[in-house]
């Protein structure tokens, strides 16, 4: 896959829908092309937050630690990003990351990541625009799941 | 040191000054006879006297003598010659004394000036040796710029003038005295007046020139001063940019020069006006000749002959009067130097020769207890760090000392190191005061590392068995034109109060590393490496550097081996997709192709980077192969990418650190270049554009760079070009490029690049540390762990061990202070650069690997945390200079001391 297909992709991301397709191409230009067989783990819980992950192919696991071993709780499909919120809010990771299949990644650092965003306001507004969506999402969740109750 | 620079000079040097003068007095002998002789060809052969009658002869080096009260006496009737023989015959004595008067004075200035540079060494060697015994307390105060530039610089002018110390006086008084002696042969009178101008000279001169002497002074002082301060600014450079000082530095550094430069220009004026007075003067006399003298013939009371004689006569004396003059000056001038020097070294509570003297012999061990008795230290300020303190350290007991922040114990243990010299007290090693103790016993038997760590610019190896050259051990032979070096090298030391300590020996002591010699030395330092948690970053190191293969055969021996193995290993861990290897027909995707195409590595610059795509061979290989066109368009393609990606980011952005291609500064360079060549064909683009955009072709890797650039057929290409250029490689590239071949180690590149003989794939974030561990596994395997190390050890560690972290800094002087395995260990809050579990970790290992084979020695160990204190026999607790807990760990445990409280 070359640079400007990585472009394609990013743009078909929520988070980067509304940035300028150059400022996206030196994004992808400066992240690193990892690639994993099935199996292997992209990061794990509890392991310090320094890079984000944009799956260009394959699929991926979401796996979260309990008592009874690793649960899976989400699959990630292409041009899906997982790991922002622990590069964003400097957290631990939450869950660990398991290639299902072969995967091929964008890995996005973090110091790349917060320059991008201190440098080009329009992507750090644009990026605020979609977490506060998903806030107002989760909120609306939540208060679907408590009136349930 | 002596104070006065002609005692000094005589004392060392008299019996050549002495030579150099009955040969200089001998060399006028031929000298004045060249005088003599122009006249006797002149009015002999050529202008015929004697040769009146045609045919006549003279006789030729005829040797008759008037002898007092014997008469004539005559030892050579001589050769008779005509005309015409006696002029070629005369003209040869003349040519022949040319020569022995050439002869005379190249030996003369030959002997002066070797004579200078004698004393020259002499004094320097001298004054290091002063360095080395100056007690501990003086280098608290004076810079190490200010002492090397005394050493190298102000002495400097000693040279050129010890060779005329003695003689230019003597010569020239001697010439000058004749002179006035013959003016006063002339007319008594007219000699007087020579006479008290003369005087007037002599006595006004050197007045003057006293001005010149304080200004002398002054303008060594503020030299020194001003290198002194460079020195500073050099180390202390990290400051000068944290605080933003550089312009007060320059500010300084400007007064500084100012203040050099008024002095100097003030020096020059005294100079040139004490030069006016000094050449007036010498006018004025035969002003006086003419007036006066031409008065007294006019009166007649004095002919015209003598007159003249005596203003002719009076010709001799201003040279050699002003020389005198010189010389005077050039002598006040080096004696202040001089002085200046010696001031500065002669210093209080120097340090005996006999505690720092040779001794090859190893002495005993120290079997005694250390004690301090009522030992007090104050520092510079006068504060005491240590009031009357009195504590024993027996053989073989590990003792930690705890302190408060101002508790006094590592002067404490500056003082067990000899670094701090007691106020009062002292501190004694059974009933020998451990100051009296030879360096010989105290530098062999006892060990000290501290937090404040020295290295030498050279290489770790060099620096960690530094504590073991106390002596030179074996003597070198050496043959042929080596040898005669070497005797003439010894020789010359020894003239010159040298030691003739050969520095070629073997100087390391591997009997106190518990070796036996060069080939087993090595167990014992991997020992003390292991103990302090350094070897890892030394193998690292190994890695990452290249191999001298001179001294690392097996290394390359084993390559084959080697890279077999890596393979082996990778495929058995399902990891071959980490490394792509180098295949001689094939591309390899993960390397640029700058190195697909050269598939080698650079041995120096002409084929090395940017040289690479102007190489003339390389650029005609490429057009050939028919890729010139395909890089050219390929470097255009990534120069418009490039500049679109990073165009308008800052020069000092993080991300050009991705940018493999260009640097920040040149895109604005590639910009206009982009501009101009845009719709250019490519047979209209010169040389030097055309190489610039090549190039950037070269830094392209298709799986990291992903612009899509790379064909199948550009691949194959690129190998055939690859093998076309090594076909037809120019003689004059043969040792520019060392071709890849899976055979042979590749000595320009480092070992870890030898031993992967590959790419690292970019797909694999953690690849190189996976790569690492597994290197490392299949190095200990097949017993090359050791090797690499060495070829770690090989790593330079730069001015003052900068290269090195201050924690590898530190644990680098804890395995010198180890591996001479002394009686007394004393540790000075060696490991502070150090978390605190590593410095744990450190502490137990460091307490184990000591005790080895039998051997224990006594540990003091200043701890920088009391917890640290549990692993040792016993605590010291010092409070504000005070020592005031000593116990077991259990014991103080158990109290309610000051020790409890420092550990909650």
């Amino acid at each position: 896959m070359l640079l400007k297909d990585e472009v394609g992709m990013l743009q078909r991301i929520p988070l980067f829908s509304g940035i300028e397709s150059t400022k996206l191409k030196l994004l992808a230009f400066t992240s690193d092309r990892v690639s994993y067989s099935a199996g292997q783990i992209l990061f794990r819980q509890g392991d310090e937050g320094d890079a984000a992950y944009v799956i260009l192919s394959g699929s991926a696991d979401i796996l979260v630690d309990s008592d009874s071993g690793p649960i899976k709780i989400a699959e990630m499909v292409p041009n899906s990003i997982v790991g922002e919120i622990a590069i964003l809010c400097n957290s631990s990771r939450t869950a660990t990351v398991r290639a299902a299949s072969p995967v091929e990644a964008l890995r996005i650092r973090k110091d790349h990541f917060l320059r991008l965003m201190r440098e080009y306001p329009e992507m750090t507004i644009e990026i605020l625009r979609v977490l506060a969506d998903r806030l107002s999402h989760t909120t609306a969740d939540l208060i679907d799941a408590r009136s349930a109750k | 040191m002596e104070p006065s620079l002609a005692r000094y000079i005589w004392t060392h040097t008299k019996k050549q000054q002495v030579w150099i003068l009955i040969i200089v007095l001998l060399s006028m002998i031929p000298y004045f006879m060249s005088f003599d002789l122009p006249k006797l060809i002149v009015n002999g052969p050529i202008q015929g006297s004697g040769f009146e009658q045609p045919g006549a002869t003279r006789p030729f080096m005829k040797l008759h003598y008037n002898l007092p009260f014997i008469g004539e006496v005559q030892f050579f009737s001589g050769f008779q010659l005509d005309r015409k023989e006696t002029l070629f015959a005369l003209s040869l004595v003349f040519l022949l004394l040319v020569v022995i008067n050439g002869l005379f004075k190249l030996y003369i200035n030959t002997y002066k000036g070797r004579l200078g540079e004698r004393m020259l060494r002499r004094i320097r060697f001298d004054l290091v040796d002063r360095v080395l015994r100056f007690p501990p307390v003086y280098f608290k105060r004076v810079k190490s710029a200010e002492v090397a530039t005394m050493v190298k610089d102000e002495v400097e002018p000693l040279g050129g003038f010890i060779g005329d110390a003695f003689l230019q006086p003597v010569l020239l008084g001697g010439q000058a005295l004749t002179a006035m002696l013959f003016i006063m042969v002339q007319n008594v009178w007219l000699g007087m007046i020579a006479v008290v101008i003369v005087v007037i000279q002599i006595v006004l001169i050197p007045r003057m020139r006293r001005r010149l002497i304080v200004l002398g002074r002054e303008r060594q002082l503020t030299a020194r001063a001003l290198s002194g301060r460079v020195g500073e600014i050099v180390d202390g450079i990290g400051a000068v940019h944290v605080h933003d000082t550089s312009n007060y530095e320059r500010a300084d550094i400007a007064a500084r020069l100012g203040l050099i430069f008024k002095i100097r220009f003030d020096l020059y004026q005294w100079k040139f006006m004490v030069k006016f007075l000094n050449n007036f003067l010498a006018q004025l006399t035969p002003f006086l000749f003419y007036m006066i003298g031409g008065y007294l013939v006019i009166q007649g009371r004095l002919d015209v002959g003598q007159l003249v004689a005596v203003i002719s006569a009076y010709k001799d004396l201003p040279g050699p009067m002003k020389e005198l003059i010189d010389w005077d000056q050039a002598r006040q001038d080096v004696q202040v130097k001089y002085q200046q020097v010696v001031e500065q070294f002669t210093v209080d509570g120097l340090i005996e020769p006999k505690i720092g003297a040779l001794t090859i012999d190893d002495p005993g061990p120290m079997t005694n207890p250390l004690s301090a008795i009522g030992l007090s230290i104050a520092d510079d300020g006068g504060a005491m760090l240590l009031d009357r303190i009195s504590l024993q350290v027996k053989p073989g007991e590990t003792v930690a000392l705890v302190s408060t922040a101002t508790g006094g114990a590592e002067a404490l243990a500056e003082a067990f190191a000899r670094l701090n010299w007691p106020d009062s007290g002292r501190v004694m090693s059974g009933a020998d005061d451990l100051l009296e103790l030879p360096e010989a016993v105290t530098g062999r038997r006892m060990s000290y590392a501290s937090s404040d760590v020295f290295l030498f610019q050279a290489s770790l190896r060099d620096n960690l068995l530094y504590g073991l050259k106390h002596a030179p051990l074996t003597s070198v032979t050496y043959d042929g034109a080596a040898a005669d070096q070497h005797r003439w090298n010894m020789h010359e030391a020894r003239r010159s109060g040298n030691p003739d300590l050969d520095i070629q020996s073997d100087w390391i002591n591997y009997a106190s590393a518990g070796a036996t010699g060069p080939h087993d030395l090595f167990e014992a330092v991997r020992r003390v490496l292991d103990a302090v948690v350094l070897s890892r970053d030394i193998l690292d190191l190994g890695l990452r550097s290249s191999a001298d293969l001179t001294r690392h055969t097996e290394l390359a021996r084993r390559i084959v081996e080697l890279r077999a193995a890596l393979r082996t290993r990778l495929e058995q861990e399902g990891l071959s997709g980490l490394v792509v290897p180098f295949e001689p027909g094939a591309y390899n995707k993960e390397a640029t192709i700058g190195e697909n195409l050269l598939f080698g590595a650079a041995a120096g610059p002409k084929l090395a980077d940017r040289a690479l795509a102007a190489n003339p061979y390389f650029a005609s290989v490429l057009k050939e192969a028919g890729l010139d066109r395909t890089l050219y368009e390929m470097g255009m393609e990534i120069a418009g990418q490039a500049i679109e990606l990073f165009a308008d980011l800052p020069a000092d952005h993080q991300f050009f650190q991705q940018l493999a291609f260009m640097s920040a500064e040149e895109i604005p360079a590639y910009e206009t270049l982009l501009q101009r060549l845009k719709n250019r064909p490519h047979e209209a683009v010169s040389e030097n554009d055309r190489a610039m955009i090549v190039t950037l072709s070269f830094a392209y890797i298709e799986p990291r760079h992903r612009f899509g650039l790379l064909s199948d057929e550009l691949m194959s290409k690129i190998v055939a070009a690859r093998n076309h250029f090594y076909e037809n490689l120019p003689p004059e590239l043969q040792d520019a490029i060392e071709r890849y071949d899976p055979a042979k180690y590749i000595a320009a590149a480092t070992v870890m690049d030898n031993v992967l003989f590959g790419r690292v794939g970019n797909s694999h974030p953690d690849a190189p540390d996976r790569i690492r561990s597994i290197v490392y596994d299949i190095l200990d395997e097949l017993g090359l762990y050791a090797e690499l190390l060495d070829v770690g050890l090989d790593f330079n560690v730069g001015s003052g061990g900068r290269r090195l972290t201050g924690g590898q800094r530190q644990k680098l002087d804890v395995a010198r202070a180890l591996l001479k395995r002394p009686d007394f260990l004393i540790l000075n809050r060696p490991l502070s650069a150090l978390d605190h579990r590593m410095q744990e970790k450190v502490l137990r290992n460091v307490l184990e690997a000591a005790r080895c084979d039998g051997h224990s020695p006594a540990i003091v160990w200043v701890v920088t945390s009391p917890a640290m204190a549990a692993m040792f026999d016993r605590v010291v607790v010092f409070d504000s200079g005070q020592l005031v807990e000593d116990g077991t760990h259990e014991t103080l445990l158990a109290g309610n001391g000051i020790f409890k409280e420092l550990l909650s």
